[in-house]
């Protein structure tokens, strides 16, 4: 395999500070370098692939070993132990290792990042901040790729962090508002809050292998039970913050106050499937732990249900995407939760095409129109077909509607889910219920899916339009990625087909389910889509321009839009007492220490002002001084 | 005679110059009052050398025409700077001039 594989998170890195520190002096501005370093990428990527998929069960590691001072391994190392003190330290691994699940998803990346980048010229036309924009894009870009490629447990976690700081970079990009300022915190808080536990995941596995190298650590004979159990339900942290699942979610939706490209690459296709890609990654660990994988299986099933109830209800188009993205993640991860290893990637690949198509063909509305707000949308379609088109073809792809893309591998998971609940042995060893509960909460949330998707569609681009302003298709900069983006969003279900999949994504686990259309299955979710598909449309048309929403009771409306309430639990539960204590020490610093320290020094001033009370300036009062001391004196030499 | 009677002399006089150091509001008063001192000093000398009979080398009145020379000189820098603070300040009362107190500006 190739040893440039390491050009594919160098490039986009490297224009990414071009764009930074050259992009208002490039002819044609900062997008002109990070295209460049995008398109570089991808054609490595693209030529990754070819012998990536000839031998895809194979990891091709490329990469450079630190060993530092004093450790045992390396000739060098053991020259300088004899003399210098061991400081201990880590063995690291820095290069890349390709197969092929890192090679595909490498693709899915560059090509996801490059037309976001395209679009963004049109999207953010004149738009004051585009170096730093088209910047952070790429540097995530690079970071993503570089998870995507690590061969080693820090590489990986150092794409980790870097994706979540530019994920706070690019949400707060419109840093006039408030609301941007905070979200981009709160994104990053809540995933930091995971990052912790990952990180310690990583320290428990990798002393555990004795090495980070994820060869090593994937090597699960090498390793105690208990070490995997606990190091595997660590990096669940990581993983529910990275991919917004229970009870990390709550960062996702409010991320969507960030440009709306920025919401397609980061917040849709590619940074919320890494904590899915980590799980796949690692999925020897994984799989040997039941426990993980049956905590896994329940956040996954109370994700799903969740965020696909919030999503029936929200006004604002963005919002309904980004529930629906918290949604279809928990799908990929109860995928895996039950073994159906190439069921999940099948879907994380559908799922980025056409949720970032979707938000990409939102953008585009929400250009046009200005708002964010449906109940300010309406009868779009026959002002922007092309946006329209698209739209749609991304909405039957998420609920579900053969022959697009997420129906194939939605219902994979689900035929994985049953399998096990069937009685059929789960590679990852969860228990039968667990298929059970995930079979029921998927096939439930197909249906809630399906309506949302109906509802957002119907509120979007039919009904009654609310205003005759003129409004014009988007121009070309935004109108070819979307075209672009259809095709794979319709057509990736072949994959599905020919086994194609399982020779592409061998699972590293024997025993995984792998995916093969049942039709019968099939015709079961189809049948309930189409229901709740039809059943919205009546509602619509027999109230047309009404939200079909209102037909739920207010309070319920009003719970789900809120995430049933799992903000303002947070916000009682955690944050208030946080600040709580926070106030509470500021007291104690303010009063306490402060006021140790002030007293202190007013003490000694009062001392001063006490002991100078006799420096009043006559000198009389001196030379009594003095004669009293003379006396006094003489009186102890004499008496004695 | 009596060594008593130049010794109590003396005292009283060192105990006028002493009230008058400690007491008078007026430098050039202040002044008198150290040569009282001093010259009681003289006096102590002079009587302990005639009682020591000290022929050789009359070590007390050596020392007490050493303490009039000094004396003399100090009057002289003495008076001068009287003198110079009474042009300045034209005041000689010592309790008007304290400008090398030591206080806060906010006791004060």
């Amino acid at each position: 395999m190739s040893p440039v594989a390491w050009l594919v998170p160098v490039a986009p890195a490297f224009f990414a500070f071009v764009a930074l520190l050259l992009g208002r002096r490039l002819p044609g501005g900062p997008a002109v370098a990070t295209l460049l370093g995008t398109v570089v990428t991808t054609v490595v990527a693209i030529g990754l692939l070819p012998s990536a998929m000839q031998h895809p069960a194979r990891t091709s590691i490329h990469s450079w070993v630190y060993t530092p001072i004093g450790s045992t391994g390396g000739a060098m190392a053991r020259r300088y132990a004899d003399y210098a003190p061991g400081t201990g330290g880590l063995t690291l691994h820095v290069g890349t290792s390709v197969n092929g699940l890192s090679a595909l998803l490498a693709v899915m990346v560059c090509v996801v990042s490059l037309l976001v980048q395209v679009y963004s010229i049109g999207y953010l036309h004149g738009d004051r901040r585009l170096p730093s924009y088209f910047a952070w894009v790429s540097l995530f870009t690079a970071a993503m790729l570089l998870v995507v490629l690590a061969s080693d447990l820090f590489e990986l976690y150092v794409g980790w962090e870097v994706m979540g700081i530019c994920s706070y970079l690019l949400v707060g990009h419109y840093r006039e508002s408030r609301g941007a300022g905070l979200a981009a915190i709160k994104a990053f808080l809540v995933t930091r809050l995971g990052d912790v536990a990952f990180l310690f995941g990583i320290f428990t596995l990798g002393v555990g292998a004795h090495s980070f190298a994820i060869a090593d650590v994937t090597r699960v004979s090498g390793l105690s039970h208990g070490t995997v159990v606990a190091g595997t339900l660590l990096l669940l942290g990581g993983v529910a913050g990275k991919s917004a699942q229970f009870p990390l979610q709550t960062w996702l939706p409010d991320a969507m106050a960030g440009p709306t490209p920025v919401s397609a690459l980061i917040h849709a296709a590619t940074m919320v499937a890494a904590g899915v890609f980590v799980v796949a990654r690692l999925y020897p660990d994984f799989a040997a732990s039941p426990v993980t994988m049956t905590v896994l299986a329940l956040a996954a099933v109370v994700t799903m249900l969740l965020s696909a109830l919030a999503a029936l209800v929200q006004d604002d188009l963005k919002r309904v995407l980004a529930w629906s993205t918290v949604s279809q993640l928990a799908y990929m991860t109860a995928g895996l939760a039950v073994g159906g290893y190439q069921p999940a990637l099948f879907h994380l690949l559908n799922h980025a095409a056409f949720k970032a198509l979707l938000f990409l063909a939102a953008g585009s509305v929400l250009h046009a129109v200005g708002t964010n707000l449906m109940s300010e949308m309406g009868g779009l379609w026959r002002r922007m077909p092309l946006t329209f088109v698209t739209f749609l073809v991304g909405a039957l792809a998420l609920a579900g509607v053969p022959p697009f893309s997420g129906a194939f591998s939605k219902d994979a998971i689900l035929d994985a889910a049953r399998s096990v609940a069937s009685g059929s042995r789960a590679a990852t060893g969860v228990g039968s219920w667990v298929g059970v509960i995930v079979y029921a909460a998927g096939l439930l949330t197909v249906v809630l899916t399906a309506l949302y998707t109906t509802r957002m569609v119907a509120r979007t681009f039919l009904g009654p339009r609310h205003d005759d302003a003129a409004l014009d298709e988007s121009s070309f900069a935004m109108g070819a990625p979307l075209v672009v983006l259809a095709v794979p969003a319709a057509a990736l279900g072949v994959l599905g087909f020919h086994g194609l999949l399982p020779t592409w994504l061998p699972s590293p686990v024997p025993g995984t389910f792998g995916v093969a259309p049942a039709w019968g299955p099939l015709l079961v979710t189809l049948a309930l889509v189409a229901v709740s598909v039809v059943a919205v449309l009546l509602v619509v048309r027999a109230r047309p321009g009404q939200d079909p929403a209102a037909l739920l009771a207010t309070p319920l409306r009003g719970a789900l839009e809120s995430g049933l309430g799992v903000d303002t639990a947070y916000r009682r539960g955690i944050v208030l007492p946080v600040m709580a204590l926070g106030r509470s020490m500021l007291a104690f610093d303010r009063d306490v220490v402060d006021g140790t320290v002030n007293g202190a020094g007013r003490a000694a001033r009062w001392a001063g002002g006490v002991a100078k009370l006799s420096q009043n300036g006559n000198v009389q009062l001196y030379a009594s001084g003095m004669l009293i001391g003379a006396v006094v004196i003489a009186i102890v030499v004499a008496v004695p | 005679m009596h060594l008593v009677y130049p010794l109590v002399v003396a005292s009283l006089l060192f105990g006028i110059g002493v009230y008058g150091v400690l007491a008078r509001r007026n430098l050039v008063l202040v002044l008198m009052s150290v040569e009282l001192m001093l010259n009681a000093v003289n006096l102590n000398l002079v009587a302990f050398d005639a009682w020591w009979r000290d022929t050789a080398l009359h070590s007390g009145q050596v020392f007490a025409l050493f303490v009039i020379v000094i004396a003399a000189a100090e009057l002289g820098v003495g008076l001068s700077i009287v003198l110079s603070v009474f042009r300045h300040r034209s005041t000689v009362n010592i309790d008007e001039i304290d400008q090398l107190s030591d206080r806060d500006p906010v006791t004060r």
